[in-house]
């Protein structure tokens, strides 16, 4: 029977969201637990702000500030931009690719609840004896001496999130590379697909380096290993290289989807095709490819040696190379094209800028003597915000935009859209251009106040004052959802007017099955191909027929339930008795459940021909 | 549904883990993830190079092991990687009963290999040689105890598989997963030709 | 190369067909098992006739490697039609894995 016609209570709405295989419904909860922790992040980083507004200010203690600075920056990474990024990626990858779902959809679940539990895990830490207080760097000297449980929860906090994102990496592989529909081969695909290809490899190559060093940390902290004890043979800066073998591939993680998310956008509101698109593609490989080069960077002043650090300072500079033949394309899109200044297209335009200050600045800091300066001051806070914010905060908020009515089947009120923009976007720059300057002027990063009359006192007032108009816009931002999801217009497949990509050729929320029949691909922006050829819909590849769905399930919530528990246990295995005993029921859960779905059959269902016809009788109603 | 029909050999296609795309689907992802234990493993093994001359007061590795043991374990785990091929020769010949003899005599392999793996800890335990007594200890059993904790959870996984199929046989339901199981099989075994190269073999060289 | 899918519309001829090509996979399969027993018998001589460490130390792992190259591509099919994609990761890991190792043997002690 066709979902269009099922009705449900509070209850099994909440039931079908926790169970559902299904990537639309997944990325809705994405959304929502990625925008709960951008809530929660806000308030972290306004915390700072507001400790940082006047001089010698004690709004927090110095202790209670290294907490919220760490969870600030923790949360943010992985808490709130990467599962927003999935979201998106959940909701339109497999409609860009004609294909009715992830090449996993079990596993996509697994990823998401992974991705949950690691977060409340780690925010636990705030109610059981402190957060994290060692930066979201945790580097191990610091780290591994950090009293108190608040370490332990970020590490195991995020390896058990980290296990959800590297699943889901994989998924998202697959899918791209088995289940295109016919007609699309690697150079039709969209760039927001592409991206999400590129930045799924860089998951699946970088997310293993995290998980050994959590491991390695966990040990030492937890199991009396020895492996950043210098007194016992270890070596602290092991941590550092394992960190950014993975940390710099993740931001590039965070940022390739961003850059995906503009190349959708810039075209569609410019009404003219993507410039370049091969060299936009190939720029994205190749950022992907060099962003494993670099990771020592972020080490120029550990000691590594001159050559050491000339090679690492070349290869960085390198990566600015593609970055700006993007850039570039993006212009030569916007030039000579029908202009329409929507949302969207005003965080793209925004973006290019910002994102182009956010770049230069890091290849400044890419200058290792320089860096000897720049490191650990407010100017490279200030040069990460700028790409982060500017580039990937941007984005989620564009494409958030731009596909919440595919997602929800209703437009976002359009003004208070703007409104969010425009006060996010003074917010932004109040906040963050002035510490370059502060930095400069010799302020540290990760500091809990400044004394007066340091030449700092103006320079942080003004970027306190920004964080206010950025909370504002993101309230605007909460009254835009809560006021559409009441009573906003139904849109149909195609709301923005000029979609090119195969996600609007189909109605708007789509299907549970989203293709009635798996569509034939006849070039790039096979959309706007068939538009202009008269087609009001897409040709089809494949006669009607029943389609084959996977069934929901209870047991990745399980599997997460029990590494979690899992957690908690060997958290405290050093305290109390039933610590291991805890740790080990956690894994006999999580492995049982695993155990006990490969066991059972799991065909799935069909949903049959004649309710397909039946469905679409429906939609036209 | 078509992982349903009755097969015969004739039917049974050449390569029945790729004939579904759910076995398609499996395949791929599988050579994925080994590229992601690839990394995995080469982050452990960097480290337990950059660790392994940090014995302190402990044993050194020339000291500790025993060229006689590691060879032997060498020799059944690469001989069960053979086994497992014989497997999947059988499936692909769609010979159910022949695989399971197999799929058998590979997992008897493996659990050999656990329980010298096991024998040969409980020696060094007891020359004080700890996964707390100096970097040295916490780099080599972080190693050699990941790579042997993946050797139990293949042997829980093809028994399971065995287990589960025994009344069935072959259909292309479960053709990917055997196949799936012994990639990851012989996966292992290529971390361990590094192991005992580099762990092992440069250990006693000194 | 090396498929064993064969043409004809008859399934009899297709199964003798297939069933000779696996026959001469396995054949290649055990001649690899000799191979890599070989190898594995140089290395541990090498040890256990203590050889010079300087000497020893790149050739095992350079037999090492061999061993994997046949692993890989006898008994794990990877030089089988179909496998470009998972060759390409898997090179791209032990490419990520290298990188990995090289830094770790240089720029953390020195």
């Amino acid at each position: 029977m066709s979902t269009l016609s099922q009705k449900k209570g509070v209850g099994g709405t909440i039931w079908d969201f926790m169970t559902t295989v299904d990537h639309k419904k997944i990325a809705i909860l994405y959304l929502i637990a990625g925008g709960i922790f951008f809530l929660v992040g806000g308030v972290e980083a306004l915390f700072i702000r507001i400790q940082l507004a006047i001089p010698s200010n004690d709004f927090v203690s110095a202790g209670t500030y290294n907490e919220i600075l760490t969870m600030h920056g923790t949360t943010m990474i992985f808490l709130a931009a990467m599962p927003l990024l999935f979201a998106m990626m959940n909701a339109v990858v497999p409609l860009q690719i004609g294909a009715r779902d992830v090449a996993f959809p079990f596993l996509n679940l697994l990823g998401f609840w992974l991705f949950a539990f690691g977060g409340l895990f780690l925010n636990l830490s705030w109610f059981l004896g402190g957060a994290p207080d060692a930066g979201w760097t945790s580097y191990a000297s610091l780290s591994i001496a950090s009293p108190g449980h608040g370490i332990d929860f970020y590490a195991i906090g995020l390896q058990i999130s980290g296990a959800g994102t590297l699943i889901s990496g994989i998924n998202f592989l697959v899918t791209i590379i088995n289940m295109r529909a016919p007609g699309m081969t690697y150079m039709r695909m969209p760039l927001f697909t592409w991206t999400t290809f590129v930045a799924s490899a860089l998951i699946l190559f970088a997310f293993p380096a995290l998980t050994v060093g959590l491991f390695l940390m966990i040990f030492d902290r937890l199991f009396g290993g020895n492996f950043f004890d210098a007194t016992m043979g270890g070596n602290t800066i092991i941590w550092e290289h394992l960190f950014w073998i993975f940390g710099h591939p993740e931001v590039y993680i965070l940022i390739l989807p961003a850059f995906g998310v503009f190349s959708e956008i810039l075209p569609t509101f410019s009404r003219k095709r993507l410039f370049g698109y091969s060299s936009m593609v190939f720029a994205t490989v190749l950022i992907g490819f060099l962003g494993f080069m670099v990771w020592a960077h972020h080490m120029f002043t550990t000691g590594l040696g001159p050559i050491a650090n000339a090679i690492f300072a070349v290869a960085t500079m390198a990566i600015a190379v593609p970055t700006g033949i993007k850039i570039f394309n993006w212009l030569f899109t916007l030039w000579g094209g029908s202009i329409e200044f929507t949302s969207p297209m005003l965080y793209a335009v925004a973006f290019i800028p910002s994102f182009v200050i956010g770049g230069v600045t890091g290849v400044m800091a890419a200058v290792a003597p320089a860096d000897y300066q720049f490191q650990d001051s407010y100017f490279i806070v200030a040069h990460f915000h700028y790409v982060i914010v500017g580039g990937v905060v941007y984005a989620i908020l564009a494409g958030v935009t731009y596909w919440w009515p595919k997602m929800f089947g209703k437009m976002l009120d359009e003004k208070l859209s703007k409104a969010t923009f425009w006060l996010f976007l003074i917010g932004f720059h109040l906040t963050f251009f002035i510490q370059h300057f502060l930095g400069l002027m010799g302020m540290p990063r990760r500091v809990w106040t400044f004394l007066p009359n340091q030449g700092l006192d103006l320079g942080n007032a003004i970027s306190s004052s920004g964080a206010a108009f950025m909370a504002v816009a993101t309230l605007i931002l909460l009254v835009n959802i809560i006021k559409t999801t009441a009573k906003g217009q139904k849109v149909g497949g195609d709301p923005w007017g000029d979609g090119r990509t195969l996600e609007w050729a189909i109605s708007s929320p789509p299907p549970e099955y989203n293709f009635k029949q798996t569509p034939l691909v006849r070039g790039l922006d096979a959309y706007w191909i068939e538009k202009m050829a008269g087609n009001k819909e897409m040709t089809p590849a494949e006669p009607l027929g029943d389609i084959h769905m996977p069934n929901s399930s209870f047991i990745p919530f399980m599997i997460s339930l029990g590494m979690f528990i899992a957690g908690i246990g060997f958290l405290y295995r050093n305290d109390h008795a039933w610590g291991d005993i805890v740790g080990i029921i956690g894994m006999v859960v999580m492995f049982l459940s695993m155990f006990f779905r490969s066991w059972i059959d799991d065909h799935g269902f069909h949903i049959h021909k004649e309710d397909l016809v039946d469905d679409d009788k429906e939609a036209k109603m | 549904m078509e992982t349903e029909q009755k097969l015969t050999a004739e039917t049974f296609p050449a390569s029945p883990e790729k004939a579904t795309l759910e076995g398609k689907n499996k395949f791929t992802g599988f050579w994925l993830f080994l590229g992601g234990e690839t990394v995995l493993f080469a982050s452990l093994f960097a480290t337990y190079l950059a660790l392994r001359n940090s014995t302190m007061s402990g044993p050194k590795p020339e000291e500790l092991f025993d060229i006689k043991l590691v060879f032997a374990a060498t020799m059944i785990l690469l001989t069960s990687s053979l086994t497992s091929v014989y497997a999947m020769y059988h499936m692909k010949n769609f010979e159910f009963k022949k695989m399971q003899l197999w799929l058998g005599v590979t997992w008897l392999l493996g659990l050999a290999f656990l329980g010298l793996e096991i024998y040969e800890f409980r020696h060094y335990v007891h020359e004080g040689h700890t996964f707390t007594s100096s970097a040295f200890g916490s780099s080599f059993y972080a190693l050699v105890g990941t790579h042997g904790a993946h050797v139990t959870f293949g042997l829980l996984w093809i028994g399971s598989l065995m287990i589960r199929n025994a009344k069935r046989g072959l259909n292309l339901y479960n053709a990917p997963k055997y196949y799936v199981a012994s990639l990851y099989w012989h996966f292992i075994d290529v971390v361990w030709v590094f192991i005992f190269t580099v762990v092992y073999l440069m250990g006693m060289v000194g | 190369m090396t498929t064993n899918q064969s043409n004809s519309d008859n399934p009899r001829l297709n199964l003798d067909y297939r069933k000779k090509r696996n026959a001469e996979d396995m054949k290649m399969q055990v001649i690899s098992f000799a191979m890599m027993l070989f190898l594995t018998l140089i290395a541990f001589f090498a040890v256990y006739q203590e050889f010079s460490g300087w000497y020893i130390m790149p050739v095992i792992v350079l037999l090492a490697v061999v061993q994997v190259i046949f692993q890989l591509y006898y008994f794990m099919h990877m030089n089988h039609k179909g496998h470009t994609i998972p060759a390409f990761f898997l090179y791209s890991g032990v490419l990520v894995a290298l990188l990995t190792i090289l830094a770790f043997v240089t720029i953390i002690w020195w």
